[in-house]
């Protein structure tokens, strides 16, 4: 087992706490099954020294959106050789709370610093405050990483609130009850299906993933009927796929977690 | 933020994803600080493929930083090699460590150490500019702009 970040500096009052999802990424990714996908398909036996220029693909970029505490990226970025079999890989993180970025910044910076992960781990860009992928430049994306807002809800937060909600306000020097609330819905709350917030993430893959070695983890729970979002991704069509790598929770419970791996299935070489 | 960063970075608005202009988004009143971070140069090297080298030469000119060489270095010009003596020659590839040179040096200092801890980053083609607060860049958009 993978040591899991610590995350004992965040605040949960308005930054998602780790849960059953995030926990089910760490497994996810560092299962035997996802790992020997990720090696083979990152595999760096083509980046040895001597090798010519021309096969040198570069680091991969892994991206999570929706960082919240950041242990999912720690993870990722710490275990870099021990998931992906190569620590010259970049990670970057998106959060639409500024809260969040700045915690998650903190837990990916300590995860590399402890002294297990000195030798395994990968180079952490940055966090940015931002919704989605929208300022992620298209086709860059070798791995995302998704665990979306995904609980059905009546509404979705407000975000002509966000702006102000978003900072500390000078007055008070710390957060208000109803600042904390909507960081928070932000994190779970996911309107009709609980899908609202995953659509919009689906409609953007395409464009960010890399066309051939694109791959995306993203979680869905049963609510978010699942089966009908894979059929939607299996009628893309060439070179897109789509499986389920994970599960957890009770039979039945409307918490059932599953992680999809949609990837494009194109040759790399 | 990181330079190197910037490389994976263009605006947010969705009218300006698909135009050159909005890549890359042009550093502006840019308070910069040092970092430190190990050097491990294979990294430098494999992360080099990824970069969009116009695009970093730009915005070196735009903070003031060091000229870069026109195109992008070879791979053979991030290491130097090793002396040894003759007679060792055959075992040269797998023994002998290559030195990094100055440029792989360089390189390391200017994408990995060097950030953007307070600024602006501004889009070229529909002059949005992002605020960069403590080296966190906020990309979200007023919902007019959406
Ligand atoms: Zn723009």
């Amino acid at each position: 087992m993978l040591p899991t970040p610590s995350t004992s500096h965040v605040s949960f009052n308005n930054v998602y706490e780790p849960a059953e999802d995030s926990f089910l990424l760490l497994d996810t990714l560092s299962s035997s099954t996802e790992s020997n996908f990720l090696r083979t398909r990152f595999s760096n036996s083509h980046t040895g020294q001597n090798e010519s220029t021309e096969h040198n693909l570069g680091a991969p970029l892994i991206l999570e959106v929706g960082t919240g505490s950041g242990v999912v990226l720690a993870f990722a970025t710490a275990n870099a050789i021990a998931i992906f079999g190569r620590s010259d890989l970049l990670t970057l993180g998106t959060d639409i709370n500024s809260f969040a970025c700045q915690a998650s910044t903190k837990t990916v910076q300590t995860a590399i610093t402890e002294p297990l992960a000195h030798l395994g781990h990968g180079k952490f860009l940055d966090i940015v405050n931002a919704d989605l992928t929208t300022p992620i430049r298209s086709g860059s994306v070798d791995v995302l990483i998704f665990n979306p807002p995904y609980v059905p809800t009546s509404e979705l937060p407000d975000l002509t609130l966000h702006d102000t909600f978003n900072t500390i306000s000078l007055e008070t020097s710390s957060t208000t009850f109803e600042q904390d609330s909507h960081l928070l819905a932000l994190s779970y709350a996911g309107g009709v299906d609980g899908m609202e917030i995953t659509n919009r993430l689906l409609e953007q893959l395409r464009g960010i993933l890399h066309p051939e070695r694109g791959v995306a983890y993203i979680l869905l729970c049963a609510q978010n009927k699942p089966n009908e979002v894979k059929e939607r991704i299996k009628n893309w069509g060439q070179p897109w796929a789509v499986e389920t790598v994970g599960y957890s929770g009770k039979k039945g419970g409307w918490e059932r977690l599953q992680i999809l791996r949609i990837w494009s299935a194109c040759s790399i070489r | 933020m990181k330079i190197l960063t910037l490389n994976f970075l263009t605006c947010a608005r969705k009218a300006c994803k698909a135009t050159n202009a909005a890549f890359p988004l042009h550093p502006r009143d840019a308070e910069l600080e040092i970092v430190e971070t190990d050097l491990n140069p294979l990294f430098i090297r494999n992360i080099l493929p990824r970069i969009e080298w116009d695009a970093l030469r730009e915005i070196c000119v735009e903070l003031g930083l060091p000229t870069l060489p026109d195109a992008a270095p070879e791979p053979a010009a991030l290491f130097a090699e090793p002396i040894v003596p003759a007679d060792t020659m055959q075992d040269a590839d797998e023994g002998a460590e290559k030195q990094p040179t100055q440029l792989l040096q360089d390189l390391h200092r200017l994408l990995l150490e060097t950030t953007i801890a307070t600024g602006k980053l501004v889009c070229g083609n529909c002059g949005h500019e992002y605020a960069v607060k403590e080296g966190i860049a906020n990309f979200l958009l007023p919902s007019h702009l959406v």
